[in-house]
């Protein structure tokens, strides 16, 4: 089984996101870079399935500019055998982003896709959607655990009421949450490797795919401050103020 | 381009996993065995065992022996991200002496792989009560009997994690006959001498306790009449100097990184509590008072990262002189030393609590302007290479 994992350079997590002066994004001039915490878990399931025998090849998929190549470069460290990178310099949103996706599939020919829920800049949660639809493949959004048994997928999700458990027919996209693993950071034996791991890459021109933006941003604000809270003497004093005050109960 | 001051993917990676370590498995123990004075057998064996599931042990050796082969500007790299944790938990992140380098024959297999491998500790015992900056002044000796040698004196500071299985352990086996240069006293001749734990006649006990990394322990090491091998020479009879001044300055440029380390964690703390701590109605960031010390700490923090990632690159190309570890070495520690007070300084009162760090980070700084090279013995070995080529 073939394993094409996407990852996306992202701001670091630990990182303060400031919005830029001119309200057209946000800052990402001498910011930390790393590489989106679910695709890490995506990545870190894609060398648990090869390590237990389930996976063939790991190739882990990126998409944008040209230092997209040091985020390949970390999946490669942790374990994925080969990279590829869509080169482009043009904002990339969910859609462009699947529909680059699917060609490198219907190129590779995966057994399954792995992608994070979201990326933590956006916060989008659309693109493992969309590649599956484009693809017309069975979908296991927010896994928490993967078991596959022959042609079929089981899927824990984690919804909004607990967990379900779905079956999938492969091929089959998912998409990670938190709790599927715990990533593992590279060995420095394996950080020497990687460097010999070679990474593909090519064009949105060379797949075929048009990535011009459908949607158009207006502004991009900071969230009003937070308001100091207050402190209540009694319970009483809270519900009246959770009733009248914020009018929530 | 001259000068590049960008790392590769992998140093930049190394970094990462190196940071990733310490604080998943060295920082949430530090407040704990500090303040016990100790380090729980199974916690050292813990980190060894992930370091070298992480081959992050034995990274300074070469690739040939089984070691991590990273280059100086890389060890340089983990060495600051590794020194950000305190030398008691990190020291289990095992680095043998480089020295073993010139085990010979047997010697390999005995000393060397098993070092790399992390089954056996070296530690390198040089100083004693009456040498210390004065090396020269050791009088251990070594007399031939037969075809063996007899090792008598002490060792004092001897320092490391653990407790070591062997030291490389340094002794007078003769008198130069041409005398010292310039009339001065006689030069001895030194030789390393590799010595099992258990050999009868050596003698290992715990120094005193020490106010930097209480848990970085010293040993004090007799000899009485120890008797060992002519196999237990590390490479030649009288070279034992030379051996020591060829990786010396190497420890110089670990220890002015490890300081950069340090300071950086130092900083990063002073710098967050005087964005959020607020006093006369606003935080302490904004009085002058404090911004500025914040100003001089990474000033003076990223003149010492230059420093050392400069001596590190000439390390590499070659071209590197003692002046250049020692000046590394001299400002990265010195720094440390204002960075962490001025730490102190801008959490008050906070400061001097055991419930945080930095009381500890103000205690460990100190030692580093005295190990390695006292900061007086680097400002002379900068000294002498500016006179000496001037000098009749």
């Amino acid at each position: 089984m073939k394993v094409l994992v996407a990852v996306k350079r992202v701001i670091d997590a630990n990182v303060k996101v400031r919005v830029k002066a001119d309200g057209t994004g946000v800052e990402t001039t001498n910011v930390k870079m790393s590489m989106n915490p679910f695709d890490e878990i995506g990545i870190e399931e894609a060398i648990r399935l090869k390590e237990a025998g389930k996976a063939t090849e790991v190739i882990a998929l990126s998409a944008g500019v040209q230092q997209c190549q040091e985020t390949l470069r970390t999946a490669l460290a942790m374990g994925a055998d080969r990279g590829i990178l869509i080169q482009t310099d043009a904002e990339l949103q969910p859609l462009a982003v699947a529909k680059l996706f699917k060609a490198v599939v219907e190129k590779e020919q995966p057994q399954l896709v792995i992608l994070g829920k979201q990326a933590i800049d956006d916060d989008c949660n659309q693109t493992g959607q969309m590649l599956s639809t484009l693809l017309g493949w069975a979908q296991g959004t927010f896994a928490s655990k993967l078991e596959p048994n022959g042609d079929s997928l089981t899927v824990t999700r984690e919804v909004d009421g607990g967990l379900e458990t779905v079956a999938l027919k492969m091929p089959a996209v998912i998409t990670t949450d938190l709790r599927l693993n715990e990533p593992r950071y590279a060995s420095l034996p394996n950080i020497m490797k990687a460097k010999k791991k070679p990474i593909e890459t090519l064009t949105p021109d060379e797949l075929g795919v048009d990535v011009s933006p459908r949607l158009k941003t207006l502004k991009v604000v900071e969230p009003p401050p937070r308001k100091s809270g207050v402190r209540v003497s009694s319970v009483a004093e809270l519900v009246d103020k959770l009733r009248n005050e914020a009018k929530v109960i | 381009m001259a000068i590049d001051f960008s790392p590769t993917d992998e140093q930049r990676m190394l970094v990462e996993t190196v940071r990733q370590f310490v604080e998943k498995e060295i920082f949430p123990y530090e407040a704990e065995v500090d303040r016990a004075g100790d380090v729980p057998e199974a916690l050292g064996k813990q980190i060894r065992d992930r370091a070298m599931a992480q081959g992050l042990y034995a990274a300074n050796m070469p690739e040939s022996v089984g070691g991590g082969g990273l280059d100086a500007v890389s060890m340089t790299l983990f060495d600051r991200e590794l020194g950000k944790a305190t030398w008691g938990l990190a020291g289990y992140v095992g680095r043998p002496s480089e020295i073993l380098m010139a085990c010979a024959g047997d010697q390999i297999d005995r000393y060397l792989t098993p070092c790399v491998r992390g089954e056996r500790k070296d530690c390198f015992a040089l100083s004693e009560p009456d040498a210390g900056s004065d090396a020269m002044a050791i009088t251990t000796r070594a007399e031939r009997r037969g075809g063996d040698w007899v090792l008598n004196g002490t060792k004092h500071f001897i320092s490391g994690v653990g407790t070591p299985d062997f030291a490389i352990v340094f002794a007078v086996t003769g008198v130069e006959e041409s005398g010292g240069k310039g009339g001065g006293r006689p030069r001895k001749r030194i030789t390393a001498f590799l010595v099992d734990r258990d050999t009868p006649g050596f003698e290992m006990r715990r120094g005193p306790r020490c106010v930097s990394y209480r848990t970085y322990n010293n040993y004090e090491l007799s000899f009485t009449d120890c008797r060992i091998g002519a196999d237990q020479v590390l490479g030649e009879e009288g070279a034992g100097f030379d051996l020591a001044n060829r990786w010396l300055s190497g420890t110089r440029i670990l220890v002015a990184a490890t300081c950069c380390g340090k300071a950086e964690r130092a900083l990063t703390m002073a710098t967050e509590w005087a964005a959020t701590r607020k006093q006369f109605g606003q935080t302490i960031g904004r009085f002058q008072g404090t911004s500025f010390k914040l100003a001089d700490m990474a000033t003076e923090l990223r003149a010492a990262d230059l420093l050392t990632l400069n001596a590190a690159w000439k390390y590499d190309h070659g071209t590197m002189t003692s002046g250049d570890a020692a000046m590394a070495k001299l400002f990265a520690s010195e720094m440390l030393g204002r960075v962490t007070d001025n730490a102190l300084q801008i959490f008050g009162g906070m400061g001097l609590m055991e419930e945080l760090p930095v009381e500890r980070f103000w205690r460990d700084a100190r030692i580093e302007r005295i190990w390695e090279g006292t900061s007086e013995i680097q400002r002379h070995i900068i000294s002498r290479e500016l006179l000496r080529p001037l000098e009749s």
